[in-house]
């Protein structure tokens, strides 16, 4: 058993065992989200007709808003693509993005990962981004046929480059195993950040796409006795809350995945925004 | 109608099954700690009154599924597995005649070994920690022991004698 977990923990000869396994734990992640499918479906169903009608009503007001700034975006980006023509830089992607849904938490409270309804099937793939509608939730670290795993960027093992979206400050932002907070490492003491920064994903570890949200800086402690700042910040995404995730296709792995093909035509165009457009303008 | 020992074995099938589902119900991030070990509490609920029915080699590829289950290191569960139950299967005698509030009491110790193994498989793989939440699961496990010895023992007479 010793040698077992030494081994497990040590090389990555098991690695293979274990996603050929994958599967198998696929059915107790359906099993367990079985009441919360039943609580939907009840609210779904067991609505009345006045709390559609104003449910239906705010939804109409939220568009108009929505389009309102949608109509500022079209020449945001326009301007953008100029710019960016005028600098000789590349232009920005836009990524493709498809929606999944959570259908596990994971058991060991130690470890902050997910389990989502999507898997290679579906054209996930190891080391893909995870977004929520707020930010940046994590990276795929395990796929399954019809489901994958979901490391969290709050949790210990996990670390993201990030950059402060007021002046391009690069830093890397550490999970600390706590829902809440992740803190920056090795941020020099004359480092220009302040409380109500906010972190953007810099694409520089060319895992993560560039420009979304990561975290707000809550707090910036300046001990003269130490070599480095101490910096804590909010994760954006609701790591806790949000059942409905997006996996980032960027556009070259989605050409290059054969899964993503069979993806239903109407599914796969309904999701597909340009998040990445949106970040630009919207990083405030 | 199935033989008694057949039935027997489906009891412990069925329970171990119950117990693997609980293990990975969902619940709040922040109430993860208070997860009574369920998988842990049926073993030694077998190994104390029906010492012969579940082997080590059960319990070792039990334990394996449920690391596979719960996405930890192998070996983790199942080092915790076997070591509580090399414990029990040397105490049942002695545990068996113990009141009920007595046994949990017990069980809070066993638990709390197999919470100190999984911590240091925890801890080699990244993952330390500090304080005594890890005692939690120990404590609502104690709890739990009534409750899981009343449905196994229910079980078992109805359907096994």
């Amino acid at each position: 058993m010793v040698v077992l977990v030494v081994v497990g923990l040590y090389t990555d000869r098991l690695e293979p065992l274990r996603e050929k396994l994958a599967q198998a734990v696929t059915p107790f992640y359906q099993i367990t989200d079985v009441p919360s499918r039943v609580n939907d479906w009840r609210k779904d169903t067991f609505v009345s007709h006045a709390d559609l009608k104003l449910e239906n009503e705010a939804l109409k007001t939220e568009l108009l808003i929505h389009q309102r700034k949608l109509q500022q975006l079209a020449s945001l980006a326009a301007e953008n693509v100029r710019l960016r023509q005028l600098l000789n830089a590349s232009q920005m992607l836009q990524d493709t993005v498809l929606i999944a849904e959570l259908i596990g938490v994971s058991p060991n409270p130690l470890s902050h990962k997910v389990i989502i309804n999507r898997g290679s099937k579906d054209g996930a793939f190891k080391g893909q981004p995870v977004l929520d509608a707020f930010g940046l939730m994590g990276q795929v670290i395990e796929v399954g046929e019809t489901s994958s795993t979901v490391l969290l960027i709050s949790d210990s093992t996990h670390a993201i480059p990030v950059q402060v979206n007021r002046n391009g400050v690069r830093a890397i932002a550490e999970g600390t195993g706590d829902l809440n907070s992740l803190s920056l490492r090795h941020v020099s003491a004359n480092t220009d950040i302040r409380a109500g920064d906010l972190l953007v994903s810099s694409g520089l570890g060319e895992r993560f796409p560039t420009g979304y949200p990561v975290a707000e800086v809550l707090q910036v402690v300046r001990d003269p006795g130490k070599a480095f700042l101490t910096v804590i910040a909010q994760p954006m995404a609701r790591l806790d809350r949000s059942r409905h995730l997006l996996l980032v296709f960027e556009n070259r792995d989605r050409a290059s995945v054969p899964g993503a093909l069979s993806v239903p035509a109407a599914e796969a165009a309904s999701p597909t925004t340009s998040a990445a457009a949106s970040s630009v303008s919207g990083g405030r | 109608m199935l033989s008694p020992q057949l039935n027997l074995y489906f009891i412990v099938a069925l329970s171990f099954l119950v117990a693997l589902v609980l293990s990975v119900y969902p619940l709040p991030m922040d109430m993860r700690w208070w997860r009574p070990e369920f998988v842990l509490v049926v073993a030694i609920y077998w190994i104390f009154f029906m010492p012969l029915t579940v082997s080590f080699t059960l319990l070792c590829a039990l334990g394996l599924f449920q690391d596979l289950l719960e996405g930890v290191p192998f070996g983790q569960h199942s080092l915790g597995l076997v070591i509580v139950a090399y414990i029990c299967i040397l105490s049942y005698q002695r545990v068996r005649n113990f009141s009920i509030w007595r046994q949990s009491g017990w069980i809070f110790v066993l638990v709390g070994i197999a919470q100190l193994t999984d911590n240091w498989v925890q801890g080699m793989a990244g993952r330390p920690l500090s304080g005594v939440q890890f005692l939690y699961p120990a404590l609502t496990s104690a709890l739990l022991w009534p409750a899981c010895y009343w449905w196994l023992n229910g079980m078992t007479h109805r359907y096994h004698h």
